[in-house]
């Protein structure tokens, strides 16, 4: 059986085309996804993301566990701030990437793939630590972001968060549309925005009134098509493409994320040192196509002959105009300029490493 | 929106036939159900094809789709335009965004086709 967020009539109100996305009957597009791509670059586009997870985790040793749970450094997070980490397993590799939320000392939220949901619930109990509990609060909430330029303005009309004031991964308590909500900014576009924590009673009525405010401003509703290709500009990761239970967030560019020098021991910490200190054998890079074709996720990327890595994700770029891809290439290709070929179709197609992020202001 | 003056295959092609001459395209429904086609991969002309192969490649942003031919056949001609101008198909399937024309070498497949009424009826099974 799929689910349904508390937003999916609002879905079909907006002629939103429903598909079934990790199990939930979500909008893949609405007015088609190349223009709501470039509304959320130009103006402001409005998602329903309430399909992710929820983990609450509170008591008086929530910062040791998560500590030892996550591989970022939680000690570090001041009340109101989140952070992007990745749950690991023993051997290091990536369980899910995830949002770590500090409301204070003892109170935690983590934001979860929706894929991972119930890996994860289980995964975080099974390695429960101290004083702590957990409570998937995830069919409790809704999750709407509100992406683009524009956002600031729009927000400011049904709401007292100033989002040109709020830093980048903060959130407030605040009221959206007299709804009490936690407006984080965060996203996942590269745009200014966030994302409005409500509940599901709640959900609709916000929807409607940022779409009825933010008319003026263009604000359109967009689908999860164009969430992807937005990250995609962005390079940022897409768990069960970039990430897996067979990569390790190294590989994957996360570097920064991950604090081996943090003093607490984490899950994976001894592998992912060991990967450090033997050296990346594989990296993922960012690629432009040199001949016409679009890379799609799990394409052979071939070099001299062989087959060295595959594509994780791949499309045409809709702010570029231009086909573009994330691939696994042994780390001496994985550098701007050095060239490969995609087999597509059978047929070798030309690509050319490019800087990151594809897409810049 | 299903022409009368068509013929319709299950995997959502058209064809209109004249004398020996088959154009051929995708339907409404079809590029509709990809959305934004950003790509087309057309074959070359000379090639020949039996009913039921892939002759083509649609892609949007999001999915790589195959085309089939609906009938036996040699390509003619193939529409260019496309190659440039990939969204044509979304904005005029049964016109300017035809894909290619072939010389049919067994007319009589024509009759396992779809007329308008029999596609209509496919479509509006398939969707529910």
């Amino acid at each position: 059986m799929t689910k349904r967020t508390s937003l999916y009539e609002e879905h079909k109100k907006c002629g939103g085309k429903i598909v079934d996305f990790a199990g939930w009957e979500m909008p893949v597009q609405y007015s088609g996804v190349i223009e709501e791509h470039l509304t959320v670059r130009r103006a402001a586009g409005l998602f329903d993301v309430s399909h992710m997870g929820e983990v609450e985790v509170t008591g008086t040793d929530a910062i040791s566990f998560l500590q030892y749970l996550t591989v970022n450094d939680v000690s570090k997070l001041q009340d109101g701030q989140a952070q992007y980490s990745v749950l690991c397993n023993e051997n290091g590799m990536a369980i899910d990437d995830i949002i770590v939320y500090r409301f204070h000392a003892e109170k935690f939220l983590i934001v979860v793939n929706a894929s991972n949901r119930d890996k994860d619930v289980a995964w975080i109990q099974k390695h429960t630590k101290g004083k702590v509990t957990i409570r998937d609060i995830s069919d409790d909430w809704s999750l709407i972001a509100l992406q683009g330029p524009a956002s600031p303005t729009i927000l400011k009309k049904i709401s007292d968060v100033d989002l040109s004031k709020l830093q980048s991964f903060h959130f407030v308590l605040a009221d959206v549309s007299a709804q009490q909500c936690i407006v984080a900014r965060t996203g996942y576009t590269g745009e200014v925005g966030c994302e409005i924590f409500c509940s599901n009673a709640a959900a609709p009525l916000i929807w409607q009134e940022l779409l009825t405010t933010g008319k003026g401003a263009a604000l359109k509703p967009a689908g999860l098509g164009a969430r992807d290709t937005l990250r995609l500009e962005m390079c940022y990761c897409l768990y069960g493409h970039e990430l897996t239970e067979e990569t390790n967030p190294l590989e994957a560019g996360l570097s920064w994320v991950v604090k081996l020098t943090k003093k607490d021991d984490f899950i994976g910490k001894k592998a992912l040192m060991q990967v450090k200190e033997m050296g990346l054998q594989r990296k993922l890079v960012g690629f432009k196509m040199i001949d016409t074709a679009i890379p799609r996720h799990g394409y052979p990327v071939m070099h001299q002959g062989k087959r060295v890595g595959h594509v994780t994700s791949g499309t045409m770029s809709p702010s570029l105009k231009q086909p573009i891809g994330l691939a696994y290439v042994p780390s001496e290709l994985a550098t701007e300029g050095s060239k490969f070929s995609i087999d597509i179709r059978d047929r070798l197609r030309e690509a050319e490493a490019v800087q990151i992020p594809f897409y810049h202001k | 929106m299903i022409p009368d003056n068509l013929r319709y295959s299950k995997e959502h092609e058209w064809i209109e036939f004249k004398g020996k001459i088959a154009t051929i395209g995708v339907t409404d429904h079809a590029q509709d159900q990809l959305g934004d086609i950003v790509f087309v991969e057309l074959p070359d002309i000379g090639q020949e094809f039996s009913a039921g192969e892939a002759f083509g490649v649609l892609e949007s942003v999001k999915a790589v789709s195959d085309c089939y031919v609906p009938i036996s056949g040699k390509v003619l001609e193939v529409n260019d335009l496309l190659t440039d101008a990939p969204q044509t198909v979304n904005e005029d399937c049964y016109g300017e965004g035809w894909m290619m024309r072939l010389e049919v070498t067994n007319p009589d497949e024509l009759e396992e086709l779809m007329d308008q009424t029999a596609y209509s009826k496919y479509i509006n099974e398939e969707s529910t």
